[in-house]
């Protein structure tokens, strides 16, 4: 998608994805049990992923650093 | 005990309200550029850095409607509401990916609005009308909805006096907040809602903090609260046989809200307006801070739920008038002091004006550049246009303030509803044009109107009270967010005309000289 992007950027990018399969699959975490802390399953899970996803964005800019600046 | 917050409250929120909009009046100064060029007054001259745009995006794109109404829809619906979740886990990577390179092409080609950028892309007015119109029509409704959240916080402060033309109930206090956001506005353009979400999201901060600190332990603990749900409403309800069931309309509404948010004018605004692509991408990674945030605020429809407000008698009069949307404001009256019950009615408060001053911005520089200059006035001065763009936000304004007074809240609700399905319509020719320059204009247009069509037909099928409509196909009943289904349908055309308008004039021109003179 982007302008020359070299090998590792491309493969990189792969892990932005997983933040789709993962909340877009509802029967991953649609149930009640085991809770975290009193928290349903269906909500820890969901919070979990809102850093992950953000650990995820923050690795793929990481990767991506060098050389694509402006 | 009273039903609204009562004398000590109202003390702290006309104080914190001055203080922090009256900010909004000196932001001009900030960086200051000369406020007579539309892109100085409508994009703060390009300037905001990393931290700036963080808290710029955040105080737009969590507005006073999104605090009072989602978890409203939690508080009646239970887990189902929780889709707001997913999709604004999914919309960073999004942003991340995708958006930066619309940055950059608006820089380089110094566009103000996705329009103003699929006008001067594919060399087609028309195109840029179609998607200025889209954005424009689909912001007042969101407007009109910050005022409706303003006008529920002043109901619990119990600051209620007005009076009525021709039947139509006109409130003062509204009146009032309506009038300086217009001012500060006016007078700022971008600046000033930047500086004020800076504090306004402070103060969020705080609210937030010790809302779900401070309730759940008053409550007996997350698990008391959970408790307090009904078992099956915790989580979404099963898949019935022969349908992709519930599940499917929850995965949907994610995946079409995280699609159309950022190609909202109100938070294209916010993105084209940072420094640099670095800010951008910096920013799809700080802002899930905003998604956590709101998770948590969801959870206090849960929290309305356990501590019982509605069974009330002192809010029954709140409840009756806004429905649900009564829950959080009725909670906080019930759990915190009353001066801080000023303060957390201060930050939604602020947390209306911030967005309704960005989308009144937003809308104005659509209008300008693609209504104004690209068809009433083509040979305007700079100097003029952003006096138009000025008034035109008054205008926008202006629009949406009748609008509430004079319809019920109910039909600014479901004409929110349609805009989010005619936004998503707009991604082929701004988002996926950008990176497939193949894609003719003409068919891109001929694709959104055949979205803009489908979409409004399924909300109409639904009486415009739902935004999923059930598409029966042999064997299986696939409930989608319309915005989905009519995007696919959007995509079909645009790339089927696109390929049969190629085939028959090839070989074709540079892809970037294709299309009808503007």
């Amino acid at each position: 998608m982007g302008e020359t992007p070299g090998r590792r950027r491309r493969w990189a990018n792969l892990l932005l994805v997983l933040p789709f399969v993962a909340v877009l699959w509802v029967p991953f975490y649609n149930r009640v049990e085991p809770r975290l802390f009193g928290i349903p399953f269906f909500y820890a899970y969901q919070l979990a992923w809102i850093w992950l996803g953000a650990g995820l964005t923050w690795i793929v800019y990481l990767l991506d650093r060098p050389g694509r600046e402006r | 005990m009273s039903g609204t917050a009562g004398p000590v409250a109202i003390a702290v929120f006309i104080a914190l309200f001055a203080l922090i909009s009256s900010l909004g009046f000196v932001a001009g100064r900030w960086r200051r550029g000369d406020l007579g060029q539309i892109h100085e007054w409508g994009l703060g001259g390009r300037r905001f850095g990393p931290l700036l745009t963080w808290f710029l995006l955040g105080g737009d794109l969590y507005t006073a409607y999104t605090f009072i109404s989602l978890p409203a829809l939690m508080y009646g619906t239970g887990g189902a509401g929780f889709f707001a979740v997913p999709y604004s886990i999914i919309v960073f990577p999004i942003l991340f990916a995708f958006f930066p390179r619309l940055w950059a092409e608006c820089a380089q080609g110094g566009y103000i609005t996705a329009a103003d950028m699929v006008a001067g892309l594919h060399r087609s007015r028309w195109l840029g009308l179609a998607i200025a119109v889209t954005g424009i029509v689909g912001t007042m409704p969101y407007i009109a909805l910050q005022l409706v959240g303003l006008e529920a916080i002043f109901a619990g402060l119990g600051l209620q006096f007005g009076f009525t033309i021709g039947g139509h109930a006109v409130e003062l206090p509204l009146l009032a907040a309506f009038g300086v956001m217009a001012a500060f506005t006016y007078n700022s353009g971008l600046r000033a809602p930047a500086m004020v979400a800076v504090v306004k999201d402070i103060l969020i901060y705080a609210t937030l903090i010790a809302a779900v600190v401070v309730i759940p332990a008053a409550l007996g603990g997350y698990r008391a609260v959970f408790d307090a749900v009904a078992h099956s409403r915790l989580v979404i309800p099963p898949t019935p046989p022969g349908s992709l069931g519930p599940s499917f309309s929850y995965a949907t509404l994610a995946l079409g809200g995280a699609l159309g948010l950022f190609l909202y004018p109100h938070a294209l605004t916010g993105i084209l307006s940072a420094s640099s692509r670095d800010a951008i991408r910096r920013n799809a990674i700080a802002m899930p801070v905003y998604a956590f945030a709101l998770a948590l605020l969801l959870l206090l429809g849960f929290m309305a739920l356990a501590a019982g407000v509605k069974g009330m008698p002192q809010f029954a009069a709140g409840f009756a008038r806004f429905g649900d949307a009564y829950a959080v404001p009725a909670l906080f009256i019930h759990m915190f002091p009353p001066w801080f019950v000023g303060v957390t009615f201060a930050a939604i408060a602020i947390g209306a004006l911030v967005p309704g001053a960005i989308m009144s911005i937003a809308a104005a520089n659509l209008f300008t550049r693609s209504i104004w200059r690209a068809f009433l006035r083509p040979g305007c001065s700079d100097a003029e246009e952003c006096v138009v763009a000025k008034r035109a936000s008054l205008g926008v304004k202006l629009g949406a303030l009748g609008f509430v007074m004079i319809f019920p809240e109910t039909s600014a609700v479901q004409l929110q509803l349609m805009g989010g399905i005619w936004i998503n319509q707009t991604l082929p020719a701004v988002l996926l044009a950008l990176y497939w320059r193949w894609l003719d204009p003409r068919a891109l247009l001929a694709g959104w109107a055949a979205g803009i069509a489908a979409g409004t037909w399924m909300a109409a099928a639904t009486g415009f009270k739902s935004s999923v409509y059930t598409l029966h196909l042999p064997g299986l009943a696939v409930p989608c967010y319309s915005a989905v289904s009519a995007l696919l349908l959007n995509l079909m055309v645009a790339v089927l005309l696109s390929a049969a308008l190629r085939a028959r004039r090839a070989p074709a021109a540079p892809p970037a000289t294709v299309g009808w003179a503007g």
